[in-house]
C-alpha cells in the first residue's frame, strides 16, 4: 500500500483485520466481480502524491499564473460582477455543518439548511416582487432555459420571442436546451436608445408565443421599459420572462414582478459568491403562483412536526426527477445549494439599507464613468437609455487590442464585445461597481482618451 | 417550557429583523456630487419591501445556530448511498480561496488567465487517464447536466449519420436523472427490466435493440453497488446496431485505478466531482459533472475546450459540430480547483487505495449486517450495499423507521427506497473516509434497531426522539404549500405579493 494516505483512517492492520472478518484473503478478491479482461493493472497517469505543504505551493504557483491586476483596476462585467463581500459571509458558509452536508432529504437533521433555503426563497420573492421562488438553478443561463421550458409547459406554443439585447451566452445555452424540444427562439429588435422595442416585440409575438424574453438591465447595460414589454406580452397571450444578470440592480430598481413580469430569473452570484473564473454561480427563478406545479428544482415549504412545532421540508417533490423520472419538470438534482446559502447570508448582512446603498453606489459610479469616458477624445457612447452599472463605448480602435494594450498598463478596460459580436470590433462593455475607486475610473477615461 | 433548551427553534431572519439595523456599510462615495446621477422614479422603488434589517452579530448568531441543526460529514458517518459522502479535505477550501483563483473574472482575456486554463487542461487530462476516455468537457454544473450534455452529443452524432433515432434504453434500476435527461434531449425513454441478479438482462437487451435505439444508458457499478456482470458482452450488440453506450459514472468511487469505463466499450461517460473527487456537497451543491467521450464524439463536445500550444493555453471556441453550451462561461471552476487538489494529494496509488478502502468498508458493513438485514441481491458488492426491510415485516417497522431511528444513534440514514427495484431499500455507502471504529458504531446501531423493532417497535416507529424537531407532516406541507415568509402571524400567501 505504500506510505499511508492522510485522508484514510484504515491502517494496514485494520485492513487485514477487516478482510479476515469479511472472509477473503486480499483486497484483490473484493474486485473479483470485475472480469479479468477489464481489470486495469497499470499505473494511472496522474501526478502526485503531494504532501499538504507541497500541494499548497503547487496550486499557489498555478493561481499566480493568472495575471495579478488590482481588482479596482478591472472593469469587467458582462454576466459576472465583482462586489465587496463582508467577512462574515465566508466565515458562516465555511461552517462545516453547511458545506459538508447534502440535499436535506432527512428534515429532522437538516433544519439549518432547510430554514436558510426558506429564507432564500423569501428574499428572492421580495427582490423580484413575485409569489414563489425555487432553490436553485445552476446559473443564470440554464435558469433561462428552464424558465422557457416552464412557460412552454404551461402554454405550449413551440415559440418564444427573445430580445436581441440578451446575453449571448444565455441565448446559446437556452438554444442548446431547446434544440430537441421543438421550441424555436425568434429575435426582436431594439430602439435607437439601446433598449428593447415593445412595438417590435408586439409585431414578432403576433399572438403566437409562450413567452417574451428580455434582459433587464440588458446585455449592453441599458434599462428596459418593463411595463410596456409586459403589456406587449400579455396582449399576445404570452408570459413575460425577465432575465437579470446583475441582481444588485434590484436593490434600486422596481421588482419586475410589480411591473408585470410573470417569471423573473437569472444569476445571483453577485450576492457574495466569488467570481472564481465563472463558477460555481447561482441561478435563481421566481414566478407567479400559477407556475407552481410546473416549477423546476427544489422547493422548501413550512411544515409542522408531531408536536406542532414549525419546521421546514422539501416539498412538491412529485415534480422532480427522483419521483417522476422522464415526466419530471426538469432533470436537475444537485443544484447550487451552498451558493443560495451564501446569497442569503450576504443579503441578511447588507439588509434593506445596505443593499440599497450598494445599488446606488454601483449606479452612481457607473454613471460618473460613463460621463467621463463619453467625454474622452475618440470615444463615443453607444446607447442613450439609462443604465445601471455598465455601458458600451465605441473606441477609435479595435477594442480587443485596446484591452490587451491597457492590460500592460495595469488596467482591464472592459469586455471587448467582438468576443460575442464580431460585427462590433470597436465596442467595449465597461462595468463599474463599488470596487472601482474614482482614481481608477479617471485613469481608465484618460487611457481610453489616448487611443485616438 | 422547552426541553430542548440547548437547541431552541431559531426564528426566521424576518422575525429577528428590527427597523434601522444593518450588518454592513460601504465607504462613502468618492465621486463628486453623486446625487446628480439619480434614476427617474419610473424605474426605481424606495425600498425592497420586507427585506431584513439585522446587525452583524445577529446575522452571525442566526446562521451559527442554524448550522447546529444540520448533520454533516464532519460529525460522523454519512452513508447516503449513491451520493459518496466522503471527507472534504480542508486544504482544498483554502486553495480554492487563493485570490488568483477566487478573484479571476471569467471575461478576462485568456492571456491574463493562463493559470485557470492550465488547471482546466491538466484536470481534463487526468480525468481522461483515470477513466480511459479521449477527451472531457468540464462545463456541466452537475451530474444531471452532464447526462444531458452526453445524450445531446450522442444525438448530434446520430444526426450527423442521418437520423437522430428515437429511443434511449435505461435499466429500471437507474437514477431518476437518467430518464429525465434523456427526455430533455428529445428522446423517448424505454425502461429495460433487470434480471434476477439486478443486472442487465442481455437477452432482453438484444431483443430490444434496433436501429431506433440511440443510446443504452448504464450505471456501472449499478445502483445495487454491483458490477454489471454482462458488461463485456453488452457493447458489441449495442454498437452493431449503431447505438452508443453511455455510462453514468456516479459510482466511479468503486473502482478508480482498478478499472476504467473507457476499457468497457463506453462511448460517453459522466462523473461527479462532488462524489469521487470530494468537492463539498454544500447542502445540495454546487457540484460538477464532467463528461468524457471517445474520439468519435469529440466533435460534438460543448464549446470551448482548452488546448495547449507550446507553453500557452487557449480556448478553442470554433467548434462547428458542437452541441453548443449547457452553462455560461466554463463550468464550476471552483470545483475544478478542489478536485485537482484532491487528485494531486492522492497520486495514482492513493486514488486506487481510495477505492479499495471504500469497497472494503462497504463489504465490512455487508458482512456484519447480512444476518439481520435481508440482502435482496447477493451479488458481490463494490462501494455500497443495498439491504431491504423484508425481514422486519412482522414487527411493523419499515425502512423509513429504521432511517429515522438511526438519527437517535447519531448517524445520517442511508439512502432509502432507492433503487426502485428493491422494496424498502436501504442503500449504504460508507466511502473510504470511515475508520473501523466508526463503522462498528454504525453496525451496532443497525443491529440494535433490529432488536428494538422486535421488542419495542413503537420506539422505532415514532423515531427520531433526540433531534431538534420530530417527524414533519410532509403531506400537509405539500397540500397547503407555504413557500415564503408572508409577515407576522398572517395567513399563508396573503401578503407581500400581488
Amino acid at each position: 500500500m505504500g506510505e499511508s494516505n492522510r485522508y484514510l483512517p484504515a491502517s494496514a492492520a485494520d485492513r487485514e483485520a477487516m478482510l479476515r472478518e469479511i472472509g477473503v484473503p486480499s483486497i484483490d478478491d473484493l474486485f473479483s466481480s470485475i472480469p479479468a479482461s477489464l481489470r486495469f493493472g497499470g499505473a494511472l497517469r496522474v501526478p502526485g502524491p503531494l504532501a499538504e505543504m507541497d500541494l499548497i505551493a503547487e496550486l499557489t504557483a498555478i493561481s499566480r499564473a493568472n495575471r495579478d491586476i488590482p481588482v479596482g483596476a478591472q472593469f469587467l462585467g458582462g454576466g459576472a460582477y465583482r462586489h465587496f463581500c463582508p467577512a462574515v459571509v465566508d466565515h458562516l458558509l465555511s461552517r462545516t455543518e453547511f458545506y459538508s452536508s447534502y440535499t436535506p432529504y432527512q428534515p429532522e437533521i437538516s433544519q439549518g439548511t432547510l430554514q436558510a433555503v426558506f429564507e432564500y426563497q423569501t428574499l428572492i420573492c421580495q427582490l423580484t416582487e413575485l409569489d414563489i421562488a425555487n432553490a436553485s438553478m445552476y446559473d443564470g443561463a440554464s435558469a433561462l432555459a428552464e424558465g422557457i421550458l416552464m412557460s412552454e409547459r404551461v402554454n405550449p406554443k413551440g415559440r418564444v420571442v427573445v430580445s436581441d439585447r440578451l446575453h449571448p451566452e444565455y441565448l446559446r445555452v437556452a438554444q442548446t436546451y431547446l434544440a430537441n424540444m421543438s421550441i424555436v427562439t425568434v429575435p426582436f429588435g431594439s430602439r435607437a436608445d439601446g433598449s428593447a422595442d415593445p412595438e417590435a416585440a408586439r409585431r414578432v409575438l403576433a399572438g403566437n408565443a409562450s413567452a417574451l424574453v428580455v434582459q433587464h438591465p440588458n446585455f449592453f447595460g441599458c434599462l428596459e421599459q418593463v411595463e410596456a414589454l409586459a403589456a406587449a406580452a400579455h396582449e399576445a397571450g404570452a408570459a413575460l420572462i425577465v432575465a437579470v444578470t446583475e441582481p444588485v440592480a434590484l436593490g434600486l430598481l422596481k421588482g419586475p414582478g410589480s411591473q408585470g413580469a410573470d417569471i423573473v430569473l437569472g444569476e445571483a452570484h453577485s450576492f457574495g459568491v466569488p467570481l472564481s473564473y465563472g463558477g460555481p454561480f447561482l441561478g435563481f427563478m421566481a414566478a407567479r403562483t400559477r407556475f407552481l406545479r410546473n416549477m423546476p428544482g427544489r422547493l422548501v415549504g413550512e411544515a409542522r412536526d408531531a408536536d406542532g412545532r414549525r419546521g421546514y421540508v422539501l416539498t412538491l417533490s412529485t415534480r422532480e426527477q427522483h419521483i417522476r423520472r422522464e415526466k419530471a419538470t426538469s432533470n436537475i438534482c444537485t443544484n447550487e445549494g451552498l451558493c443560495a446559502l451564501t446569497a442569503t447570508i450576504f443579503l441578511a448582512t447588507l439588509g434593506k439599507e445596505g443593499l440599497r446603498d450598494l445599488a446606488i453606489q454601483n449606479h452612481a459610479k457607473a454613471a460618473y464613468a460613463r460621463e467621463r469616458i463619453g467625454a474622452a477624445p475618440g470615444c463615443r457612447l453607444r446607447d442613450a437609455a439609462p443604465i445601471f452599472n455598465e455601458f458600451v463605448v465605441e473606441l477609435p480602435v479595435s477594442a480587443e487590442k485596446a484591452v490587451r494594450d491597457l492590460a500592460e498598463r495595469g488596467l482591464v478596460a472592459g469586455l471587448a464585445l467582438s468576443r460575442y459580436l464580431p460585427e462590433r470590433p470597436r465596442d467595449l462593455l465597461v462595468t463599474v461597481t463599488e470596487i472601482n475607486p474614482r482614481s481608477e475610473i479617471d485613469r481608465l477615461a484618460a487611457e481610453l482618451g489616448r487611443l485616438a | 417550557m422547552d426541553s430542548r433548551g440547548l437547541r431552541p427553534p431559531e426564528k426566521l431572519l424576518f422575525e429577528v429583523s428590527r427597523p434601522g439595523r444593518r450588518g454592513a456599510a460601504l465607504p462613502p462615495l468618492d465621486i463628486p456630487d453623486p446625487d446628480r446621477y439619480g434614476l427617474e422614479p419610473a424605474y426605481t422603488r424606495a425600498e425592497v419591501g420586507g427585506f431584513p434589517e439585522l446587525s452583524e452579530v445577529e446575522v452571525v448568531r442566526h446562521f451559527t445556530r442554524l448550522s447546529r441543526l444540520n448533520y454533516a460529514i464532519d460529525l460522523g458517518l454519512y452513508p447516503l448511498g449513491s451520493c459518496t459522502m466522503k471527507y472534504n479535505p480542508k486544504v482544498n477550501e483554502k486553495i480554492a480561496r487563493l485570490p488568483g483563483f477566487a478573484d479571476a473574472h471569467p471575461q478576462l482575456p485568456e492571456e491574463l488567465a493562463q493559470g485557470s486554463l492550465r488547471l482546466m487542461h491538466d484536470l481534463e487530462r487526468a480525468l481522461a487517464a483515470i477513466c480511459g476516455m479521449d477527451r472531457f468537457t468540464l462545463q456541466p454544473a452537475a451530474g444531471a447536466q452532464g447526462e444531458l450534455a452526453g445524450i445531446l452529443m450522442a444525438r448530434a452524432y446520430h444526426r450527423d449519420r442521418g437520423r437522430a433515432r428515437q429511443v434511449v434504453l435505461i435499466p429500471d434500476s437507474a437514477h431518476g436523472t437518467n430518464p429525465a435527461s434523456a427526455h430533455l434531449a428529445g428522446y423517448r425513454v424505454e425502461q429495460i427490466a433487470s434480471n434476477d441478479r439486478g443486472c442487465v438482462d442481455l437477452e432482453a437487451l438484444r431483443r430490444r435493440l434496433d436501429d431506433e435505439v440511440a443510446v443504452l444508458m448504464l450505471t456501472n457499478p449499478n445502483t445495487l453497488g454491483v458490477f454489471e456482470s454482462e458488461i463485456e458482452a453488452i457493447p458489441r450488440p449495442v454498437h452493431d446496431k449503431g447505438a452508443l453506450l453511455y455510462m453514468d459514472g456516479a459510482n466511479l468511487n468503486a473502482f478508480v485505478g482498478r478499472a476504467r469505463p473507457g476499457d468497457m466499450g463506453v462511448d460517453v461517460h459522466h462523473l461527479n466531482l462532488h462524489k469521487t473527487f470530494s468537492t463539498p456537497h454544500g447542502g445540495g451543491g454546487p457540484g460538477a459533472g464532467p463528461v468524457g467521450v471517445k474520439g468519435i464524439l469529440e466533435p460534438y463536445l460543448p464549446a470551448p475546450l482548452v488546448e495547449k500550444t507550446g507553453e500557452r493555453y487557449r480556448f478553442s471556441h470554433d467548434r462547428p459540430k458542437s452541441i453548443g453550451k449547457v452553462r455560461s462561461f466554463f463550468g464550476n471552476f471552483g470545483m475544478f480547483v478542489r478536485a485537482w487538489a484532491f487528485i494531486l494529494a492522492h497520486g495514482p496509488d492513493g486514488l486506487r487505495e481510495m477505492s479499495e478502502v471504500a469497497v472494503l468498508n462497504a463489504n465490512y458493513i455487508r458482512t456484519k449486517l447480512a444476518d439481520l438485514y435481508h440482502l435482496p441481491y447477493d451479488a458481490p458488492s463494490l462501494h455500497e450495499v443495498v439491504f431491504s426491510d423484508r425481514d422486519l415485516e412482522e414487527t411493523g417497522v419499515h425502512t423509513l423507521d429504521v432511517a429515522k431511528r438511526l438519527m437517535d444513534y447519531g448517524f445520517h440514514p442511508p439512502t432509502i427506497y432507492f433503487p426502485l427495484i428493491v422494496k424498502g431499500a436501504l442503500m449504504i455507502e460508507p466511502t473510504e473516509s470511515e475508520s473501523r471504529e466508526e463503522l462498528d458504531l454504525f453496525i451496532a446501531a443497525m443491529r440494535a434497531i433490529v432488536e428494538e423493532a422486535r421488542s419495542t417497535p413503537e420506539l422505532v416507529r415514532s423515531a427520531p426522539h433526540s433531534t431538534p424537531i420530530r417527524r414533519l407532516d410532509e403531506v400537509g406541507a405539500a397540500r397547503n404549500p407555504v413557500l415564503r415568509y408572508a409577515g407576522p402571524a398572517s395567513p399563508p400567501a396573503a401578503r407581500g405579493s400581488r
